[in-house]
């Protein structure tokens, strides 16, 4: 099956990423926007679904300073 | 005293930790797909881009066959000194406490800074309280950790000096055990005067020959 994993920086922790995306749109117009953050989405195929989990954990995020999510 | 130099595919500094390592003792380098230490007394884990930093900086580096023997070494007391990429490695395998994030400036940085020696461990034996000057060369070196109060810290910034928007100023943290150190400043670069304007990285592998002809 195919999954998809968000992986977000963790809330609290400085976003600088973030920060800049947010600071640029204004530049370009783009009134009335906030708290934006930036993170990275995996794609995969997987035969076990069940192993999702332990994969974002072991590899795919660091829980220590992302979040993730898992979108089957 | 034998140092290990590990060599990731992408690794960029271990030459230069080679020589470092090699104006105290003998240095060899050790391939990350071979699980043979070859009977080396302190392992480095140098600076550079292992595995190309894909997904997340020293992610996949740490899964390397020969982490499994470093990881092995350093739960056995071995010293093992992370050096900036070699740091990040050694927090996602868990030796060392916290992450590295991306510099608040997003910039890459490359300079020289001064760092405190706050706390002895296996590379910063007798020189606590010394300031020392190393340059600092990298994009993802803002320590985090979400105990810092919890966390061993052996180097931070000198006042006013913090490059890159690390947690309490700090740069180099040790385990509990202090025989596993990781640093963002780059100690290999300063070993002469000549061509780095400060010999004062020699202190660090000096440090860890002295506390192994003592041992």
């Amino acid at each position: 099956m195919r999954a998809r994993v968000l992986i977000r920086p963790k809330a609290g922790i400085l976003d600088p990423q973030g920060i800049a995306v947010e600071r640029a749109l204004p530049a370009l117009g783009f009134g009335g926007v906030s708290n934006v953050h930036v993170g990275r989405l995996v794609e995969l195929d997987v035969e076990d679904a069940g192993q999702l989990d332990d994969m974002c954990r072991k590899l795919l995020a660091n829980p220590l300073i992302e979040d993730y999510e898992i979108v089957r | 005293m034998k140092f290990g130099v590990v060599r990731f595919p992408g690794s960029c500094d271990d030459v230069d930790a080679q020589l470092a390592a090699s104006r105290v003792g003998e240095a060899v380098l050790l391939w990350h797909a071979d699980r043979d230490l070859q009977g080396v007394d302190a392992v480095v884990v140098p600076g550079g881009f292992s595995y190309g930093d894909y997904l997340r900086v020293g992610a996949i580096a740490r899964f390397a066959p020969v982490m499994e023997e470093v990881i092995e070494f350093a739960r056995a007391g071995g010293p093992v000194l992370g050096i900036c990429n070699g740091f990040q490695v050694l927090c996602e395998a868990g030796l060392l406490p916290g992450a590295l994030l991306p510099n608040v400036g997003l910039r890459f940085l490359c300079r020289q800074v001064d760092v405190d020696v706050e706390g002895e461990c296996a590379f910063t034996h007798g020189l606590v309280g010394e300031r020392l000057s190393i340059p600092v060369k990298h994009t993802t070196g803002r320590y985090y950790a979400p105990d810092p109060d919890r966390v061993r810290v052996v180097l931070r910034y000198a006042p006013g000096e913090n490059p890159n928007g690390s947690l309490n100023d700090i740069a180099g943290v040790c385990n509990e055990a202090g025989n596993v150190m990781g640093l963002m400043p780059h100690p290999e670069h300063a070993v002469d005067e000549l061509v780095g304007g400060s010999a004062d990285g020699l202190k660090l592998f000096a440090s860890a020959a002295a506390v192994l002809s003592h041992a």
